[in-house]
């Protein structure tokens, strides 16, 4: 290796570690603030914790309400349900949706297109308060089943675009040579167009679940029963505007972000291939 | 459709709680730490006396307001909600409370508790507790208490200490709330003869002129939050502070404290006058059992629950016959605080009231942080008024409207009808439309449900004006008010062109460094040699797979004036800690870098995906012909990016401009209201202003049409980007 490839080297990682720094910086600082005893105060830029304690963290996951009722545990499991829910509704409408506007020709395609694109662009306060009264009239106010439902219509533009793009990409040849055979084409459709869109399935059904495991607005809305909140809008209760529990928030949010984590970071070899070749590619 | 509604019945089958018979009473409120526990405490004493279950619902104090008035009218509310009194008459006209009339004695309460909750003659709510401010002090490190105010400076003068971050005083010196007890002492007056707010006094910008004195000598501390005022008070460095009876529920059990009247204004000779809050149990309008939620109510408010309340969480008790109990008569806390109370203004319970509290938080940021002259911040805030609370736009005949959308609709049915027509030549050209519409039905049934139908709606909306639960029709009064920018200057924040500046300025900057930074960093994550990538692309990721709410959460932290990460690495490099949220530059700055953060991962990780899609031998013969690196990205790669980065970029501008969250939590549209966007402002007309849905409903369809603008602009774009490279 000669001297100066050496150096350019050097100057890569040195910049990648900066960035990595930069990146990795608040996430310590959330780490310490978990771990600290009492409110970390001081002006300090270290992001690491002096005296460690669990002490925020056991309040977090052994909360529980005047009933006795184990809270946590109840919000943890609404948060799997609505998560699994969603991703469950939320795909099997995209990939139904998405193998017809990637395979067929109807009137209105291109119309319902632009309108999937465009409905990304209504302001969800517009929709918030109309939402509200749909729920009611179906009766699925207070329910996590009409969570489920508002989380998998709305997530669904951008699933489907994906999901077209990708199925776009995959040649007709192979389900038509299935057809000879005498397969249906709906077996066509589940035994040979979904099996090779793996990676772009996994990332519809990522992003549903991150959709709805992180939104708080409209379940803080929806939802009226403490052992049926989500994760998010029981740790929302911690950082009022007139009181924020920073070591409880944080702890918290450590609690919450970790299974979308260790999730997303199983899935995340597919994100390259998945959104690339897929949705992004109109 | 038979799909979604079997889906629907399993999923509700499944999921849905329901609610069964002989339910258990519900009981919301906002309380907590001691406060809760003692709501809960006599809840439990009610359980056991009547047999009647009562289920308990603690929600954050900001959403509260807007939660009720969500849930009564849709049936899914409380039977019984704790609120203070100011609301109620606001609550009343919306009919979402009852009044208790003929099931309570006035008498048993103290009168101006009573007064309180009193509307056009009726009665609403039960009261429980007198709420006022007070001073509270260290013990150990007070000795004596200031009977005046310049007697109280020269005593935080000397227990103040900026270099240690020690200060003699400690209160949320941004809300008018605590503001208000040195208005009045100051002789200031909040409404003219008329009832209308006054904000431009005399009396204001004196009382305004103290504070910023007692922040610039550095004797309290500036942004102080509810979560700092406990936290130097518990750590000795706040020697006192000006706080209700709910903060000795927050004070460690090391700190001997004592709760003192507030001083007297050397100036005037009166007394500092803070607001005086009844807090007040209230029967919902639709409650299920009235009777039993009556009963609850009173329970509450009276006998043991009274006691319990006074003796472990410190509140004042509304009901005279708690102060027979040895107990309550001689709780110190609340003898202080009842003392306190003697001195207290009664907030007026009055829609003008609920309209002071914006403007006078824009008039104490401007006077505290934002460098408005103290005798400027009145007139400021008098702007911002008359802006927020503009005159109702004349209402409007249905009829032109109603012919015209019946037009459009018979124009499309007609269009539609030539297509259909002709069944022979509609299955040539489409074949497969029967088993499309299969396929297609259950994803457009739900967007159908659940994203057309509240477009609808929503647009709608904007044709309505709205105050209290009545509906008028305005036409298109809401967007004329808007695009005229009526009642505020074209360059005020306020106004919709200065707000679509900042939104458009947000999100190009936004776009621009999440592309440049996330391209940047694929290229370098592209090298097939390069040691650690796979680590380095697993850190890069992480903000990514952080719920977006938490991270602008931490930002904010991080971006504390006194206690902030951000300003602890400017200390370290010896540079000036910054306020961050006074000036809209920094402030923009700093939701700017927190939505980088965010958004830099999406975007690299579409970046490598284009650049593997590229094939490499395009690279090698450029080599052969001697190309240089320059070259070949000016060549190569970015003209076979484009087709994938720009709908990515597309995408990216749409969420950008609606990222409501990271606005919202970060900067909270500081300094007042510079840094909103036009998705934030829309919510605070629709939630924070006394919910003018029709007004922000406009604001949003407004978003809307801007967005789909944008978007055919793009569309050209895009097919440019097709066409070059197919």
């Amino acid at each position: 290796m000669s001297g100066r490839g050496w150096i350019k080297t050097a100057a890569v990682h040195m910049l990648l570690a900066l960035t990595c720094a930069a990146t990795l910086y608040p996430v310590l600082w959330v780490v310490k603030m978990a771990v600290s005893p009492l409110e970390s105060l001081s002006l300090s830029a270290n992001p690491f914790p002096q005296h460690p304690t669990w002490r925020n963290f056991a309040a977090i996951v052994g909360a529980v309400d005047s009933s006795g009722r184990w809270l946590f545990g109840r919000n943890l499991l609404a948060s799997l349900a609505v998560s699994t829910g969603t991703t469950v509704v939320g795909l099997f409408l995209a990939v139904t949706a998405a193998y017809a506007l990637s395979r067929f020709k109807f009137p209105g395609k291109q119309a319902g297109l632009q309108a999937l694109l465009i409905s990304q662009m209504f302001p969800a306060t517009l929709m918030l308060i109309p939402i509200y009264a749909i729920l009611q009239r179906l009766h699925l106010l207070n329910s996590l089943g009409g969570l489920v439902l508002v989380y998998s219509t709305t997530s669904l533009p951008f699933c489907v675009w994906m999901l077209k793009g990708y199925f776009d990409t995959i040649p007709r040849d192979l389900e038509e040579a299935a057809v000879m055979d005498g397969a249906t084409h709906w077996q066509a459709f589940v035994l040979v167009v979904l099996p090779l869109s793996r990676p772009a399935l996994a990332v519809t059904a990522l992003f549903s679940f991150m959709n709805a495991w992180n939104e708080f607005i409209l379940a803080a809305t929806l939802l009226n029963d403490a052992t049926i909140f989500t994760l998010p809008v029981a740790l929302q209760r911690l950082v009022g505007e007139y009181k924020v529990e920073w070591g409880m928030f944080a702890a918290g949010a450590l609690v919450v972000s970790a299974p979308v984590m260790a999730l997303f970071f199983a899935l995340q070899k597919h994100l390259v291939g998945g959104l690339t070749a897929g949705g992004v590619k109109g | 459709m038979n799909a979604i509604a079997s889906l629907v019945v399993f999923a509700s089958c499944l999921l849905a709680t329901g609610a069964q018979a002989a339910s258990p009473l519900k009981l919301w409120h906002a309380y907590r730490g001691a406060e809760e526990q003692a709501l809960e405490k006599s809840t439990k004493l009610f359980e056991r006396e009547t047999g009647r279950a009562v289920e308990l619902l603690a929600l954050p104090y900001d959403a509260f307001a807007a939660k009720l008035i969500a849930a009564i009218p849709h049936g899914v509310g409380p039977d019984v909600f704790i609120f203070a009194h100011e609301r109620v008459r606001q609550f009343a006209r919306m009919g979402i409370v009852d009044p208790v009339d003929g099931a309570i004695d006035r008498r048993a309460y103290f009168p101006n508790t009573v007064d309180a909750l009193v509307v056009d003659g009726k009665m609403y709510g039960y009261p429980l507790s007198l709420k006022c401010i007070a001073l509270y002090v260290n013990s150990r490190l007070v000795s004596r208490i200031p009977e005046t105010t310049d007697e109280w400076r020269a005593m935080l003068a000397r227990m103040s200490s900026p270099k240690e971050n020690r200060f003699g005083l400690a209160y949320e010196s941004g809300d008018f709330y605590f503001h208000a007890p040195f208005l009045f002492g100051f002789k200031g007056a909040l409404f003219d003869e008329s009832g209308r707010a006054i904000f431009d006094t005399p009396e204001m910008a004196v009382s305004l002129a103290f504070v910023k004195r007692l922040q610039d000598e550095r004797l309290i501390p500036e942004e102080a939050s509810g979560a700092l005022v406990k936290t130097l008070f518990n750590d000795g460095r706040a020697a006192m502070v000006i706080s209700g009876p709910w903060f000795s529920g927050e004070i460690a059990k090391s700190v001997p404290f004592a709760v003192f009247p507030l001083p007297r204004v050397s100036e005037t000779g009166l007394p500092m006058r803070p607001f005086l809050g009844v807090e007040a149990a209230l029967v919902s309008a639709r409650s299920t059992d009235r009777e039993a939620a009556r009963k609850l109510a009173k329970f509450l408010s009276t006998g043991e629950a009274s006691v319990v309340r006074a003796v472990s969480a410190g509140h004042v008790p509304a009901d005279r016959a708690a102060y027979d109990h040895r107990a309550v008569r001689e709780d110190k806390l609340v003898a202080a605080f009842r003392r306190a109370a003697e001195n207290a203004l009664p907030m007026p319970n009055t829609l003008e009231m609920a309209r002071v509290w914006e403007p006078m938080k824009l008039a104490l940021q401007g006077a505290l942080k934002g460098g408005v002259p103290p005798s400027g911040a009145g007139a400021l805030a008098d702007r911002r008024y008359r802006a927020l609370y503009r005159p109702k736009p004349e209402r409007a005949s249905g009829v032109p409207y109603v012919v015209l959308a019946g037009l459009a609709a018979a124009l499309g049915l007609y269009r539609a009808r030539r297509e259909v027509l002709s069944p022979e030549l509609f299955s040539k050209r489409y074949p497969d439309a029967a088993r499309a519409a299969r396929y297609v039905a259950p994803a457009a049934a739900g967007i159908f449900v659940l994203v057309f139908i509240p477009f609808v709606y929503g647009a709608g909306l904007s044709f309505f004006h709205h105050d209290s639960g009545l509906y008028t029709f305005v036409g298109l009064g809401n967007f004329v008010d808007i695009l005229a920018s009526r009642g505020y200057r074209i360059n005020e924040p306020l106004s919709f062109y200065f707000t679509l500046a900042v939104t458009m300025l947000w999100t190009a900057a936004n776009v621009v460094l999440h592309v440049v930074i996330g391209l940047s960093l694929a290229l370098i994550l592209r090298d097939p040699l390069l040691k650690l990538k796979g680590f380095y692309r697993v850190v890069l990721i992480v903000p990514w797979a952080v719920p977006n709410y938490i991270t602008a959460l931490i930002w904010k932290g991080m971006f504390h004036r006194q206690f902030g990460a951000v300003n602890g690495l400017l200390q370290a490099l010896h540079l000036e800690p910054i306020s961050w949220f006074t000036q809209f530059s920094t402030a923009f700055a700093a939701n700017l870098v927190t939505n980088t953060w965010l958004g830099f991962p999406f975007m690299m990780v579409v970046c490598l995906g284009a650049l593997q899609s590229i094939p490499a031998e395009l690279y090698e013969a450029a080599e052969v012909d001697g190309a240089t690196s320059w070259q070949k990205f000016r060549n190569i790669t970015l003209p076979l990016l484009r087709p994938t980065l720009l709908p990515a970029v597309i995408l990216g501008s749409v969420w950008t401009f609606n990222m409501f969250n990271i606005i919202y939590l970060v900067s909270g549209g500081e300094p007042g209201g510079a840094t909103d966007i036009l998705v934030s402002e829309s919510y605070r007309w629709a939630f924070q202003r006394n919910e003018q849905y029709g007004f922000a409903a406009a604001y949003s369809v407004l978003i809307f049409l801007v967005l789909l603008t944008w978007s055919s602009f793009t569309k050209r774009l895009t097919r440019g980007a097709q066409d070059a490279s197919s």
